[in-house]
């Protein structure tokens, strides 16, 4: 079960991703975005960070590297595709999920826990988590509001394509408290908290590992066992 | 061929809350300046451009906004060209 961490100019997660995804037994390495090949990766996480110092918009500029084609051309195959954060920004602004994460509501950059729920248990990135599921893990955002037309708000709650919810607290000011989305199939999701910093006992945290168990048993089940 | 001068700005929709916006027009207001209505902060962005002619740099210009420069989720914006003097 190969997992590629793409790394960007900028990426500040990648480390920790890596870390989270090895940890959960998977065979993960970096990928630098000038790369065209994903070389052989079942799953692709783009992580946090500031790809690009965020210039222009978060996410903007990051969409054109290289990699990017070949992140997309995985995804369309039906693989696992996860952006945190910076990268959940990177993967909307390249079209791979709908809406757009604006200025947080309250102006300031957050840097805190919060509480979520699972609110879709079918991805693949989802699969380890009761439907419900409540626990907490970090935010580290300016850019976490997520909008989106109307109409695209109406289709992802009739779908079931809310993946993430905040509970309690909204804290950015994200339309119906969003904090993660997946695409129509299912295989690409974003999310605004930072599950690997919420996947050890010495970070306080560690309900945000099933993140990368799901996605590893996922792969492990597709094809025929456990590697 | 002309060199165009390009204006391109970026304004947040206006049905979108705009914090930044909100932020400045506190600061106006506790200056001193009254009378100060809604606020929005977007962005300039200047370029210069060679084209045949002014319609082929305005359309242009627009498919770069469309392209990169503005995110149409979540951002309005207007092209400005000048034949550079």
């Amino acid at each position: 079960m190969r997992v590629a961490v793409v790394r960007f100019p900028g990426s500040n997660c990648d480390a920790d991703t890596v870390r989270a995804a090895r940890q959960a037994g998977a065979d993960a390495f970096y990928v630098w975005h000038r790369e065209t090949t994903l070389n052989g990766a079942d799953a692709v996480i783009v992580p946090g960070g500031f790809a690009y110092g965020d210039h222009l918009r978060a996410g903007a500029i990051a969409r054109f590297s290289p990699v990017m084609a070949a992140v997309r051309k995985l995804a369309d195959a039906g693989a696992p595709v996860l952006g945190i954060c910076n990268g959940f920004q990177v993967l909307c602004e390249a079209g791979m999920l709908p809406g757009a994460l604006m200025r947080n509501a309250g102006q300031r950059f957050l840097s805190r826990p919060v509480t979520v729920r699972i609110e879709n248990t079918d991805t693949p990135f989802t699969t380890a988590y009761a439907n419900g599921a409540i626990f907490r893990m970090p935010v580290a955002h300016g850019e976490g509001r997520y909008v989106a037309s109307d109409a695209v708000i109406t289709d992802l709650e009739r779908e079931g394509r809310v993946v993430l919810r905040y509970v309690d607290d909204n804290p950015n000011g994200s339309v119906n408290e969003i904090a993660g989305v997946c695409n129509p199939a299912g295989n690409i999701v974003g999310m605004m908290p930072h599950p690997e910093r919420a996947a050890d006992p010495a970070l306080g945290e560690t309900e945000g590992a099933r993140v990368f168990e799901s996605v590893l048993a996922g792969i492990a089940h597709s094809s025929g066992g456990p590697q | 061929m002309t060199r165009f001068d390009v204006l391109v700005q970026v304004m947040p929709r206006d049905t979108l809350l705009d914090p930044q916006g909100q932020a400045v027009g506190q600061a106006l207001t506790a200056l001193g300046f009254a009378g100060i209505g809604d606020v929005r902060v977007g962005k300039a962005v200047t370029f210069q451009l060679d084209r045949p002619d002014e319609d082929a740099a305005k359309r242009d210009a627009r498919a770069m906004c469309e392209r990169l420069l503005a995110n149409p989720v979540t951002e309005a914006f207007t092209v400005v060209v000048e034949g550079a003097t």
